[in-house]
Parts: structure tokens; sequence; C-alpha cells
């Protein structure tokens, strides 16, 4: 939904952004360590997806896991923390 | 209608079901804990469809709320003292994002030195915070608020968070006969939360994110003031359709007791009110024309209703259960704020008394109506004075 703001009488009633700004910025180069995913271990519980604080791990189309945005992961690990079956390793970003 | 025999913190319990809360997140905190066990056994018995989410703090708990409320469920929480200035970050989140969270509050005092007792510091901290803040002087009236402030706080023209408070163990832990309205019957008043935006999976879009100085922020907070204000008309139309289903009402902004052609009145907040109604009553019997006016809600604050009392009345003492460093009493500030526009001002002065707990018994306020009768003709004698306080020997 696109609106015209002109005062304070068109803003919604609250903040909110309807339209994301997230694909503008590309943050995936604060990163220090990269989350690398070994699909013959993921078992697809999707537990990453589910606790990754920068909605980075996507769950992959052809459903044989998961795969990351490197355009906004910022490599924190919580993901490769959570992952009940290690399948997730944390590498050095060269 | 059911009568039973509750103290404050269980009409607490009770509000929140009779009002449907979906999630509730509490820490808990003396005098304040028994609120959330009965809500928890009201969970944990299904007698309550609701998600009970136990945190580690009260900041947590705030921001569980948050999350809850901003999803479109209607959320519940109650806190106390330190617990309360420990959400004081999120108070502040709860109303920029326009959340109508519904507290309690038990007020105690803060620490240190350690005190559990009545003090009304803790949430008139949380003034600016942008929650509307209303001060019970009953258990009944603090069950009854409750559900009505749901509906202000809902209303979507207003969509704000409010909290009620109740004076610890005056009301927390004092059995009184309350009427438990019947569901069907706050159903009929309250309808389900049905926010104009919410977080949703389907409809996705953010919350509460960058606005820079050229944009939207300063607009925003505008907004706030603006639906606070409009709070104020709302509070009534809500108060109004309330009394109509149960027959009890609570005197809007500004309850006022024996004000009408009086020489003198006590302004307060809290159960310190009803004491001041019986010295009232006895004062009256024997010809002294005193009355009171209770600061029920502080935010909004009734500014033009204590105008029109300013009008009226030439003495207004008002009695703070709490101090503001450096300034006065926060009540005292904030009534001679009100009063300041009008061309002929009462006198007004500050007593400061209860702090921590101590009693205000019917004798302090005889004093202080006796004070403020005296000061009516003499003028005004010391603009503050901190009542009942262990002052040196004088010889
Ligand atoms: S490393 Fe952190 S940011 Fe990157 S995908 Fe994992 S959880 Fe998300
Ligand atoms: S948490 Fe591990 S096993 Fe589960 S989906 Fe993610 S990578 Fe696969």
């Amino acid at each position: 939904m696109r609106r015209e703001l002109r005062s304070y009488k068109d803003l919604p009633p609250g903040p909110i952004t309807f339209e994301t700004t997230r694909g503008f910025f590309k943050t995936g180069s604060w990163r220090t360590f990269r989350p690398v995913v070994e699909l013959a271990k993921c078992k697809k519980c999707w537990i990453c997806w589910k606790f990754c604080p920068d909605v980075s791990v996507r769950i992959r189309e052809d459903g044989k896991g998961v795969e990351f945005d490197y355009d906004h992961c910022k490599g924190c690990g919580i993901c490769a923390n959570e992952c009940p079956a290690g399948a997730i390793q944390m590498v050095p970003e060269e | 209608m059911v009568k039973k025999l509750i103290n404050g913190n269980y009409a607490a319990s009770y509000a929140s079901k009779l009002a449907r809360a979906q999630v509730i997140a509490a820490y808990p905190i003396t005098p304040q804990t028994n609120v959330v066990e009965l809500i928890a056994d009201f969970v944990a018995s299904g007698e309550m469809k609701a998600k009970y989410i136990c945190v580690e703090s009260e900041h947590s708990a705030m921001a569980a709320c948050i999350a809850a409320s901003a999803t479109g469920a209607r959320t519940f929480t109650a806190t106390s003292s330190q617990g309360l200035l420990l959400m004081h970050e999120l108070l502040h989140w709860a109303s920029g994002a326009r959340l109508p969270i519904v507290m309690v509050n038990v007020n105690r005092a803060v620490g240190p030195p350690w005190s559990v007792w009545a003090d009304q510091t803790d949430s008139i901290s949380q003034r600016d915070t942008g929650w509307m803040q209303f001060y019970s002087e009953s258990t009944q009236e603090l069950l009854d608020t409750v559900i009505m402030l749901y509906k202000v706080a809902e209303s979507p023209d207003i969509l704000l968070p409010g909290f009620v408070t109740e004076d610890a163990f005056y009301l927390s832990h004092t059995y009184e006969p309350v009427d438990i309205p019947e569901q069907a019957m706050v159903d009929s008043f309250l309808p389900p939360f049905d926010p104009p935006f919410k977080l949703d999976v389907d409809r996705p879009h953010g919350l509460g994110s960058l606005s820079m100085p050229h944009q939207w922020y300063m607009e925003m907070r505008y907004n706030i003031a603006e639906a606070m204000d409009l709070s104020r008309r709302r509070i009534l139309e809500v108060e109004r359709e309330w009394r109509e289903l149960t027959g009890r009402s609570y005197g809007g902004l500004l309850d006022e007791y024996g004000t009408d052609g009086a020489d003198a009145i006590i302004a307060c907040a809290g159960t310190a009110a009803s004491t001041a109604r019986e010295v009232v009553d006895d004062m009256r019997k024997v010809g002294k024309r005193v009355g009171l006016a209770r600061i029920r809600c502080l935010r909004p604050f009734p500014t033009e209703e204590l105008r029109a009392l300013g009008r009226r009345v030439p003495v207004i003492g008002v009695m703070d259960r709490c101090y503001t460093f450096g300034d006065g009493g926060p009540l005292f500030t904030e009534i001679k704020s009100a009063l300041y526009q009008l061309r002929d001002r009462p006198l007004v002065k500050n007593f400061v008394a209860g702090v921590g707990g101590r009693d205000i018994t019917m004798k302090t306020i005889e004093k202080m109506f006796e004070n403020l009768l005296r000061i009516g003709s003499s003028g005004l004698d010391r603009e503050k004075e901190w009542v009942d306080l262990k002052r040196p020997e004088v010889v």
C-alpha cells in the first residue's frame, strides 16, 4: 500500500512501514563468519529458519534443506548454535 | 451478579479474565504477586483461555506484551515499584507503537531503603511515557476501571496503553465485597480487540522502523498527543456506558466530593481519598465547608475540570504520596500549572504525606483542612509541608 504523505493526518495509526526497505541495503559485508550448511545432515526441522534474527535463513525451493541470504546474514552464528543436527558450520570470511 | 469477598489484587485478576485478555506475561513482585498467581490458576484450570508467559523480568514481561499486542492479541500484565521502573524503556515503546496494552500497577515505594508499602513514586515516574494512568480508591473501582480502560485504549482513534494503580496493601491486600459482573455483560460492553493494523504474515509490514528528522517522527509524536487529548472525552463516554450497565461510575477524570461552596478542598490520588471523604463528612457536620477532589486520572490530566474547580474554590491543598526532588509534590506542580491560566487563582499548598506507606489518618487530614481554612484568611504560610515528619524537638 503506497500513500501520499503530506501531513500528520495522512499517517497510519502507528509507526508502521508498508513496504520493506531492506532490499535497498545490503548488510552482509558486516559478517566475519559465514554459515555453511551440510545438506546431507539437515533434518529440515527449520529451527535455524525460525531463530535467525535477520530473516536470512531461507528454505530451499527444492525442499532439500536451507540456504542463506548472504546479502543480509550478519554471521551471528545463532543458526549454527541452534541446529540440533550440527549441520551448520561457521567459517571465517576471507 | 456475583458478590465475592476479594482483595484488590484478585479484582485485577478477575478484571483481566472478564476482559478476555489473551496473552498475559508477568513477573512476580511484592505486593503484586497474587494478581498474576490467580491469573495463572485461571489459565491452568482452563477457566481463562489465554497464553500465560512466564518471563525472567518485568522488562521481558512488557516486551512480550508488546509483541503479542502487535499481532492483535489483547494483553495484560501487572507489576509494582522497581518492576515498573525496570519496564520504563518499554513503556515508551508500547505507546510509540500505539499498542493498547493494559496493566495494573500496585503503588509501592521505591528503594532504597527497601519498602513494600504504599507510595506513588513508581507510577508518577512514568508520566511521560504516553500511558494513560488511573488511580483507584476501591477494589470495585479497580476491577471496573481495568475493563473500561481496555475499551478506551483500544478505540481506533486512541490506541494507547494504560494502567490502573492500587495502593499497596490498602487495596492490594484488603478484602472487600466486590461485584464480579457477568461475563455476558462484559462481552456486550467490550468487543474483541480488532486493531486497524497488526503483524500478519499474510500482509507483511514493518513496525517501529527508523524515521529521519525530516520524515515523520515529529508528526507521529503529535498524533500521540492528539490521541491522549481525545482520550479525555472517550473516558467519559465509556464511563457513562459502564454506568448504564452496572449503575457504577467514579467521577470521570476528577472525582469531586463536597466541593460545592467549599472554602477549602484537598486534592489527592489513591486510597487516601476515602479517608478524606470521612473527614469531609465529619467537618461538614460541624459547619466547616471542606471538600475533596480526587485525581482519578493523571494522564490525560483533568486540566479543564481543575480550572472549573479553581474558579469556585479559594484554597486547594494538594496531598502528594511521593515527591519530585528538587521541585515539589508532583500532583502539586501539575495542579498549579493547570491553574496558572486562571485570572483569579486559588491559593495552592502542598502536603507531602504517607510517603513509604506511613498512615494518613483522619486526624492527619483534619489538621490539613484546619490549616487550609486558616490560610484562606491569613494567606499562605508555607508552600510545601511534609506532614507527620519526625522533626527535631523545638525548645
Ligand atoms: S549466522 Fe545469524 S544472521 Fe546469518 S543466517 Fe545464521 S542466524 Fe541468520
Ligand atoms: S536447524 Fe539444522 S537441521 Fe534444522 S533445518 Fe536448520 S540446518 Fe537443517
